[in-house]
């Protein structure tokens, strides 16, 4: 059985979105900047896939720019907001200690480069910000919010409308990266005060290499991919028509089923969690529960063992998933989203994550149930650190 | 992090050899891996007229390559002499297996040191004296 259980990590390319890109290959290739009439179609078509991803934010298609990735809106929303206040004399930037590292490391960058002031804000230990902290935060000196809308590892849903309310009376621009959400849940950036949204197609059944960077009409960053004049002189580089059409496709079709996704999501989600936590014995779920946590989320940890091994056996068994461990991220970290829900670095050791979606049928989550209880327990079997638990637990 | 083992260190990996403890072990060892918070544990029966480890069994919390490194190590100490098995190193463990991902070859040093501490602990207790232990990450 092939199991794919890593959707938060990509997604396949749906049929539908697919048969939207094929024209833009090698019928209709003209460049949108380009005067003659054959290439009005590609100028089209890219406008139709922005009011695509527009209607689904309830956000004004002259508000959204496309970028190379969910990566790149991230850069220039961070790196365009804070060279432009820097000129006014503002130098701080709010985020949390949770998010991706698109946002993280761009936070260094301008901290190195720039001498940007940066608060990363902590979380509590189901991975949610609080808006006091956000309040509390705030200085003169504040050119920016960011706060990511759900988080890509544990699932956990921030209060973002809240913190949008609040940026919003403190008049400081608020941006939240919403990769992993706009895959999932209703958003409108209106009714929610977001200014600024950073969004990624291969999330949510589109192409890889191709985001979006929601700008609220008045906001005008610093531009971050120079060059020609493409997106009204905002974002540099010919377009990528096809990528950006299959954006428009995915969004649309995901917004006109994203309450039964979410109905159906979530029921899988729970019973994997509750099935989970009945079999295996010390199993600890990282995040929150029910509608706070993303749809298609399941985060555990499993004390004793390490996550490298808890893939590979999965693989072994055709299951598809991931994990925080520090043994398998290239710096030999464990996640910092776990560290800073407060896990003990074991416990980080041993998480493991599954993220369902449309691949995902209701006699996987059986199978998963089914095989992995046997890989915890033998590979517990085999650990110190486990004899050593099961001993702090018998006394 | 794409996971590219060999074959044989995944062989090790879902099959490892000499898996557990051993009671009223003659030596036991214990090392942990500063880089990522490992732990192995191993356990040596050591024949006292001949010096040749008989028997040797380990506990592993660590990665694939750490596990893989564990059973490989103990299946080259088994059946040799304590001072034999003092002069295994890490690189020596990797080579059986294959060779490790240059970012995996510290798990390997793990086992090493294990069986340096579990040596170690049965010359303490047999009155020999103890070797000087280098610490060393790749
Ligand atoms: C929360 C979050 N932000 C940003 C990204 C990066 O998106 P992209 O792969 O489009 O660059 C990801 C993808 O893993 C993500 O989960
Ligand atoms: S034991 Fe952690 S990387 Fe091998």
């Amino acid at each position: 059985m092939f199991v794919y259980m890593d959707h938060t990590a990509t997604t396949p390319t749906s049929p539908e979105v697919l048969k939207a890109m094929m024209p833009y290959f090698s019928e209709n290739f003209g460049n949108p900047s380009s005067v003659y009439s054959f290439s009005r179609k590609s100028r089209a078509a890219i406008e139709k896939a922005r009011s695509q991803v527009a209607a689904a934010l309830n956000a004004d298609p002259s508000e959204i720019f496309f970028t190379g990735s969910g990566t790149e809106a991230d850069n220039w929303a961070l790196k365009g907001t804070l060279e432009k206040a820097m000129k006014a004399g503002k130098n701080h930037l709010i985020t949390t200690s949770i998010e991706h590292h698109a946002i993280l490391h761009t936070a260094e960058y301008l901290k190195k480069f720039h001498g940007v002031d940066v608060t990363y804000l902590p979380v509590d230990s189901e991975g949610f910000v609080s808006v006091k902290d956000v309040e509390n935060a705030i200085t003169d000196k504040t050119a920016l919010v960011s706060v990511m809308f759900a988080n890509n590892e544990v699932g956990t849903i921030e209060p973002v409308a809240e913190i949008g309310a609040l940026c919003r009376e403190k008049k400081i621009p608020f941006h939240t990266d919403a990769v992993q959400a706009a895959a999932h849940l209703d958003i409108d950036v209106k009714a929610m005060n977001i200014d600024m949204l950073s969004m990624s197609a291969h999330k949510m059944y589109g192409p890889k290499g191709v985001g979006a960077l929601y700008l609220k009409k008045g906001l005008r960053p610093e531009n971050f991919v120079h060059g020609g004049a493409q997106e009204k002189g905002r974002r540099a580089s010919t377009e990528n028509i096809a990528g950006i059409v299959g954006f428009g496709e995915a969004m649309e079709i995901l917004k006109s089923r994203l309450d039964e996704d979410k109905k159906i999501n979530s029921e899988r989600r729970d019973r994997l969690i509750a099935g989970l936590l009945e079999k295996i014995p010390h199993a600890k779920l990282n995040g929150a529960t029910g509608d706070k946590r993303l749809p298609n989320n399941i985060n555990f940890s499993f004390i004793g063992v390490e996550g490298e091994t808890l893939l590979l056996d999965l693989d072994a068994k055709g299951i598809s998933a991931s994990t925080g461990s520090a043994c398998s991220s290239e710096s030999l970290d464990p996640s910092h989203v776990l560290l800073a829900l407060g896990l003990k670095h074991e416990m980080a050791h041993g998480s493991l994550r599954f993220t369902i979606g449309r691949l995902t049928t209701d006699e996987q989550i059986d199978y998963v149930l089914d095989v992995l209880p046997e890989i915890v327990a033998r590979r517990r079997a085999m650990s110190p650190l486990w004899e050593d638990f099961l001993k702090t637990v018998k006394n | 992090m794409a996971l590219d083992y060999s074959q044989k260190v995944m062989d090790h990996f879902i099959n490892p050899r000499n898996v557990g403890e051993i009671e009223n072990a003659d030596g036991i060892g214990e090392a942990g891996n500063p880089k990522c918070g490992d732990i192995m544990k191993i356990y040596l029966k050591v024949n006292p007229d001949t010096k040749v480890i008989d028997d040797v069994k380990f506990k592993t919390f660590g990665c694939a390559s750490a596990i893989a490194s564990s059973s490989m190590a103990t299946e080259l100490i088994k059946g040799r002499t304590i001072e034999d098995a003092w002069n295994l190193t890490n690189s020596a463990v990797a080579e059986a297996l294959d060779g490790l991902p240059p970012i995996k070859m510290h798990c390997s040093v793990l086992a090493e040191e294990a069986i340096h501490e579990a040596l170690n602990d049965y010359r303490a207790k047999n009155g020999m004296e103890i070797i000087p232990m280098e610490h060393h990450e790749e």
